[in-house]
């Protein structure tokens, strides 16, 4: 990382822990934020976050590496989650895995080589009465089918190269 | 697009604010009463009685409480809080402050799961238009010296923080890792302080109750459970979706309503409920005989039951804290025990061992997680041993996921 990219995440963190307020119950929220927008929790980050927090960043590691949404991988700007529990295994789960696999050219916790994609597997996401159910960044998709992949994926593709507008991600909050 | 199926639910009948109103009418003793005398248990599915846990927390002497709702719904087959967040996002709301009241806090936590991120802007809107209107904020009704207010937080992807003490580490800040309990979270709960740590669906219940009082209430359900309960049905029905029905309700009575008549097996109470065969249908959905925080999962027919138990048990060694033994060693081994069987090599030794450490696990882990996490398993073993056991190696399939 450059020295310029450091010290600017270094004081967008710190703007980050004096609105969020310095305390352990931030820790959550900053590692949230900073997660969506750079799309990676390394270990720079983990030392500014504990830093502006005063606690040791072992204790940053150990949260960030706890949780399903957090994680210390550096991941694509769209993460794709294909739910894998009961309702949606029994609604054919698999046949939208394969295709996922097939349309991204990767596995499952692997990120595309443009860092555009990563391609996950959820726990239940509460969809289960229309699985399967797929989740990229905080859009949720239902009663997918391996036609709707290609779909869903080149809304996503529609957002960069040359033909996006401008440089466009779906988030929610 | 992501509408589910809804069934006609009493919440849709309730006056908004009457419950507000009616507990600010009263003294704050005699809101826990009226909850009380509803008999009303906790929604989530543990079925804790919801006027004692207010008791506790109000008999609290602290300068600080807290109302924390869980909306970290992560019961696999459960989605009917989401449903009631994006419906009924008042009524919880108005359950939050009567608890408030209730217990004497200030401030609400909705701890919502991340997987409901996209839920988040509306209820933000929700609550900010509920301040606007003075049913949130200082002196909420124009009711002098009550204050207070509810604010959103985020969890980040962990079906464990669904348990009380684990969402409370996880809104400090901390990993989701239950604690030992006692202290409960009504004594020494988020920050050292009192807190109330209830369901959604509790919680909407409440503000119910309040509107329209305890007999109406207790007029539904049975003696040990009273009420009505919001049920998740998904799996092989006609008619998946989100329903009401009184508790005590059979589950052949159930199954007829959602057009999933004929089935094999129903699993109750999600993966850590039990799984319930057709020879069974007529045992009642209630606290008293089979449990649920309202997830119901239909098999037909053809299902492999040990294509269930193995989804189950890849979740169970997936969402394990990793805490205690019991449960990230057990679920491990339960796991390689259902791999096994796939394979049809599983000895009656090993599966005699198998049941040996679920009791180990039920007994002996920190958490709900680790104590339930066997149920499913055992409990297709048991109604479906001539379907699972000794199979043939030609029926094997390569491991999944």
């Amino acid at each position: 990382m450059l020295i310029t990219e450091r010290d600017k995440l270094s004081s967008e963190i710190g703007a980050l822990a004096d609105r969020l307020g310095r305390t352990r119950s931030s820790l959550i929220p900053m590692l949230q934020e900073v997660k969506r927008t750079h799309h990676v929790i390394d270990s720079f980050t983990m030392q500014i976050v504990a830093d502006a927090l005063e606690i040791h960043p072992v204790e940053v590691h150990s949260v960030a590496s706890f949780y399903a949404f957090l994680g210390t991988e550096k991941q694509g700007e769209f993460v794709v989650r294909l739910c894998r529990t009961i309702s949606c295994d029994l609604a054919d789960k698999d046949a939208v895995a394969r295709q996922l696999q097939t349309n991204l050219g990767i596995g499952f916790g692997s990120t595309t080589a443009d860092g555009k994609f990563t391609l996950e597997w959820a726990n239940c996401m509460g969809m289960c009465d229309q699985g399967p159910a797929l989740l990229v960044n905080d859009r949720v998709f239902t009663r997918v089918t391996p036609e709707k992949v290609h779909e869903i994926l080149a809304d996503c593709r529609r957002s960069f190269g040359v033909f996006a507008p401008e440089h466009k991600e779906e988030h929610l909050v | 697009m992501i509408t589910s199926t809804v069934g006609p639910l009493t919440f849709s009948q309730i006056e908004p604010e009457a419950g507000l109103k009616a507990a600010l009418a009263m003294p704050r003793a005699d809101i826990i009463a009226e909850i009380n005398k509803s008999s009303v248990k906790g929604r989530g599915g543990a079925g804790f009685p919801l006027g004692m846990k207010w008791n506790f927390a109000a008999a609290e002497q602290s300068a600080e409480k807290f109302v924390i709702c869980n909306a970290d719904e992560g019961e696999p087959g459960t989605f009917k809080d989401r449903v009631i967040l994006t419906e009924f996002p008042d009524l919880v709301f108005e359950g939050m402050t009567i608890a408030g009241r209730a217990i004497g806090a200030k401030n609400g936590i909705v701890y919502l799961r991340a997987e409901y991120t996209y839920l988040r802007r509306q209820l933000e809107d929700t609550l900010a238009k509920r301040r606007e209107q003075g049913l949130l904020g200082k002196n909420v009704l124009g009711r002098d010296g009550f204050d207070f207010d509810i604010r959103i937080q985020m969890g980040a992807g962990a079906y464990v923080c669904g348990e009380e003490t684990a969402l409370i580490e996880s809104l400090e800040g901390f990993r989701g890792e239950p604690r030992n309990r006692p202290p409960f979270p009504v004594n020494t709960g988020y920050l050292g302080r009192p807190s109330t740590v209830n369901n959604v669906e509790t919680l909407a219940d409440a503000a119910c109750i309040l509107a329209k009082g305890a007999d109406w209430f207790k007029s539904k359900g049975t003696e040990k459970s009273t009420g009505t309960k919001i049920f998740s049905v998904s799996g092989d029905c006609e008619k998946p979706g989100v329903y009401e029905f009184p508790l005590g309700i059979s589950i052949a009575e159930l199954l007829a309503a959602v057009g999933g008549a004929g089935a094999k097996a129903v699993q109750v109470g999600g993966a850590s409920g039990i799984c319930v065969p057709a020879a069974q249908f007529s045992r009642k959905i209630a606290f008293e005989d089979v449990p649920t925080g309202g997830s119901i999962i239909v098999f037909a027919p053809g299902r492999d039951m040990l294509q269930v138990a193995h989804n189950f048990l890849d979740f169970f060694v997936d969402e394990s804290c990793g805490q205690c033994t019991p449960c990230r060693g057990g679920n491990a081994k339960m796991l390689e025990g259902a791999e096994k069987l796939r394979e049809g090599t599983l000895t009656l030794a090993a599966l005699d061992e198998l049941k040996e450490l679920a009791e180990t696990m039920r007994i002996a882990s920190k958490c709900g997680l680790g104590q339930t996490s066997s149920n499913a398993f055992m409990s297709i073993i048991e109604n479906f041993g001539d379907e699972i056991m000794a199979r043939a190696l030609t029926q094997s399939e390569p491991a999944r996921n």
